[in-house]
């Protein structure tokens, strides 16, 4: 009998507010987070909009040092760590450390710090600093992000396998996953895991600029993330996290915890093709849904809410709506299918844990939330959307999907716990 | 609460796949090939100098283990290199060694069938410097359409499944100097579902200016200029480690896939894996090396005695060395297992040393030969049986190979003719 994965507890931060409560909150508003970018001056960039965070670590309890020594990513990560933990009612100093695992996903890292750090060692780039006594103390901290995994286990006292998962723009996914299969096969009961990226900074602004991903409609910041509507033309940069304790289900069921969402079914593959291309026919996003639902044990008529990865590029909207297809078939037309990366933007890395948060509140709350700044469709993409507005639709299982430069892909299927089994 | 550190059986499916090793791809300090590598680890030769890839002068530590012989355009297609940082060309260069070496043709196999799993510490560090440089002085028309993925730590996971057409679950892990093992032990769960191959390991390092600064900030690098006296892991004159940079990657298959596709050769087996994370500083709780070694050697379903050789992490900082000759003694007893330390020849290689200890455990197993650990003269722990000076020849058959990462990761392989 194969150990059984549950989400428990679940932590937030995201744009347009802090906490999973202002989350859900905004999702099903279907208002949007987006914004011209305020951490610095934009106008030297091609893209001048994103997502961004009004986040104070010293109102959610991180100390002076922690901030001083944490990458805002990390500062994010241990504070939806903390709600996540408060959620699921669990007390870590009456765990058993050594079963406590933690897994943290990060597309880029400590990159702004590290761009920070970057400036003063080399006098912004004009003179490179013969010693590396101005940078940072903690520089090593940034250099190798490792130490998010770090911060998140020490500040819940976890003492299991700890790793960061990196795979680009699916890592969010692939951290949850990751912490799936270490409670799976017996490595950890339970597993502080999720995702977190802050990569708002120059560099990252710029070297998306070099590549058109991401969108230059500046004139209008809050409506720029407009995933599969005709007008778009890019993504959204955004920042945030999502930690989960996820926990084995006997676990979850003893100690009387309330209950999520299941993870029912993860795959994840490789499109081996380009490292920022995608090609149109989605076949290895569709090979990685499919294998998802047959672990899941799932017809694809059981799926109720597809959850898109919907960056809001051409290629990624019309790969991703082919994908669905495939993998689907006629049910893809039946099942709605939205992208909360219209409202809070993408944040790389995190998304996909952000993404994991928003279908494990659409389970329990039985709302589907909607695709922002949806008016006219792209006529290649022709599935339900759910343009504009929350819906209220009675969910058993959902699938999320991602894809990432690299070419990674993956699919991961939620699902209410006495529903499918 | 309970604070048991004994083995807890594993779940594990019936018919649960067996993760043999078939090839080998070495890209080191000492060699630029499995050959020459496992030649000089025998030899006890050196890598270590005093860095020539930059004017270290300036800095409080000048020497690393470099690999300066490589000539990328000897190896990769031309359109390659301007999108590929050092240590990724060096990773596709292994990943051609090790599936040249398991005698694998990626096309001839299902394409969803092989997996890419690599470690990584900090990326294409190199070539993001060179990134930042042009947008702060000459602004972000000048960064290359490149950057997005170029640093990236999954730039070399994505770089090698796209160059072998390899579709099936991947993965890209960040445990500082652990990830070497952690990348194996990833790569195994995917054979346990259902995947028939694996490309993993770790190909590391940052050596640039950039890199230089942020490894110096870890704090625990030699600053000795004696290549020779610098990096001494368990020696009373222990003074920090170096760092390097190279690494191995490994095909690691499913045995009954290996067999079925006539495999030629299986260096041993990837029996037991586990890791753990060491408590918060000032705790007082007990490191976690001690269970990451237990736990493997559960998972491996090995008794430590059965442990011919170790492998050991070797950090060359008198603390950290003291705590791990102080836990192969409680795992093993005292003085009784050889240990060694061959990355004592090629510095630290971040998350390429874990993979690359793999590999020199397997010719260690396949030559009946234990490689000594270069340059230590004077060991410090009476306990510990350091191999030093020439190859001992004591014919092992099961390895335990261990690496911890700096904030407290802990990993251990154990690996078995």
């Amino acid at each position: 009998m194969q150990r059984r994965v549950v989400i428990t507890g679940m932590g937030v931060i995201a744009p347009g507010g802090i906490g999973t409560k202002a989350f859900w909150e905004l999702l099903t508003s279907g208002r949007t987070a987006t914004r011209t970018i305020s951490f610095f001056d934009p106008s030297p960039f091609r893209s001048q909009v994103a997502a961004e965070c009004d986040f104070d670590p010293a109102a959610h309890g991180l100390t002076a040092a922690q901030i001083l020594r944490m990458d805002r990513a990390a500062q994010f990560a241990v504070v939806a760590a903390a709600e996540a933990v408060a959620d699921a009612g669990i007390e870590p100093a009456e765990l058993d450390p050594t079963r406590l695992g933690t897994v943290v996903g990060s597309a880029v890292g400590a990159t702004t710090s590290l761009e920070r750090e970057y400036v003063i060692a080399s006098d912004r780039g004009r003179n490179w600093l013969v010693d590396n006594t101005d940078t940072s103390p903690h520089l090593y901290d940034y250099y190798v992000p490792g130490s998010f995994a770090a911060e998140v286990a020490w500040s819940v006292g976890a003492e299991g396998p700890a790793a960061v998962v990196s795979t680009g723009c699916t890592s969010g996914l692939d951290a949850v996953a990751h912490a799936v299969e270490l409670i799976r096969e017996g490595s950890a009961d339970l597993v502080v895991g999720g995702a977190t990226d802050a990569p708002i900074s120059p560099i990252t602004v710029a070297c998306f600029d070099a590549i058109k991903a991401t969108t230059p409609r500046n004139d209008d910041p809050a409506h720029a993330s407009r995933p599969f509507d005709n007008s778009r033309n890019g993504f959204v940069l955004g920042e945030g996290a999502a930690m989960f304790v996820l926990e084995e289900y006997e676990h979850a069921r003893r100690r009387g915890a309330e209950i999520y969402a299941e993870i029912v079914g993860f795959a994840s593959r490789c499109n081996a093709f380009h490292m920022t291309g995608l090609r149109p026919d989605g076949r290895e996003m569709a090979e990685a849904i499919t294998h998802a639902l047959g672990l899941a044990r799932l017809d694809p008529t059981r799926i109720g809410y597809v959850n898109a990865h919907g960056s809001g590029t051409k290629q990624n909207d019309r790969h991703e709506t082919a994908a669905v297809k495939l993998a689907l078939r006629d049910h893809a037309y039946a099942t709605p299918m939205s992208s909360i990366k219209s409202m809070v933007g993408h944040s790389l890395g995190a998304i996909g844990a952000i993404e994991v948060a928003a279908c494990a509140l659409a389970i329990a709350e039985n709302v589907v939330p909607p695709t922002a700044n949806l008016h006219e469709p792209d006529p290649e993409c022709d599935l339900d959307y759910v343009p504009n507005e929350a819906r209220d639709r009675h969910l058993d299982a959902v699938l999320s999907v991602g894809s990432g430069f690299g070419g990674f892909q993956s699919a991961m299927v939620l699902a209410r716990p006495e529903a499918t089994r | 609460m309970s604070t048991q550190t004994a083995a807890r059986p594993r779940h594990r499916e019936p018919g649960q796949a067996r993760a043999v090793v078939t090839g080998i791809g070495v890209l080191a300090p000492t060699g630029l090939n499995t050959h020459d590598f496992w030649q000089a680890a025998l030899a006890g030769r050196s890598g270590i100098g005093r860095i020539e890839r930059f004017d270290p002068g300036q800095y409080a530590a000048r020497l690393a283990g470099e690999i300066r012989d490589f000539d990328p355009a000897a190896h990769l297609p031309e359109r390659l290199l301007p999108q590929t940082d050092h240590v990724t060309r060096l990773s596709l260069v292994a990943a051609e060694q090790a599936l040249a070496d398991a005698g694998v043709d990626p096309a001839a196999l299902p394409e969803y069938g092989m997996s890419v799993v690599t470690a990584s510490s900090a990326g294409g560090f190199a070539f993001g410097q060179n990134e930042l440089e042009k947008l702060w002085a000459k602004g972000s028309d000048h960064v290359s359409a490149y950057q997005s993925f170029a640093w990236f730590y999954a730039v070399n996971t994505g770089q090698i499944s796209i160059r072998h057409g390899m579709r099936g679950p991947s993965g890209v892990l960040v445990t500082d100097s652990a990830g070497g093992l952690d990348a194996v032990g990833q790569a195994r769960r995917n054979l346990r579902g259902g995947t028939a191959l694996a490309v993993t390991g770790g190909v590391d390092g940052s050596l640039c200016p950039w890199g230089w600064i942020g490894q110096l900030a870890e704090g625990g690098m030699s600053r000795r200029d004696d290549p020779a006296r610098a990096y001494l892991p368990f020696d009373r004159d222990a003074d920090g480690w170096v760092p390097g940079e190279g690494g191995a990657i490994l095909i690691v298959e499913d045995a009954a896939a290996a067999a079925a596709r006539g495999a030629g050769r299986v260096y041993g087996e990837i029996s037991g894996y586990a890791a753990t994370f060491d408590p918060p500083p000032g705790s007082g709780r007990p490191a976690g090396l001690l269970r990451a070694i237990r736990l493997a050697l559960a998972d491996a379903g090995r008794d430590a005695s059965e442990v011919d050789v170790v492998f050991a992490d070797a950090a060359g900082v008198p603390a950290l060395d003291r705590a791990e000759a102080r836990t192969l003694a409680q795992v093993f007893g005292p003085h009784a297992v050889p240990v060694t330390a061959p990355k004592a020849a090629t510095g630290r290689l971040a998350a390429g040393a874990g993979s690359l200890d793999i590999a020199a455990a397997l010719l260690s197993l396949r030559d009946g030969v234990i490689p000594p650990t270069p340059n230590v003269t004077s060991p410090a722990y009476p306990d510990l049986d350091l191999v030093v000076g020439v190859p001992r020849e004591t014919d092992p058959r099961t390895a335990l190979v261990l690496a911890r990462g700096t904030h407290g990761f802990n990993a251990a392989v154990v690996l078995t003719r």
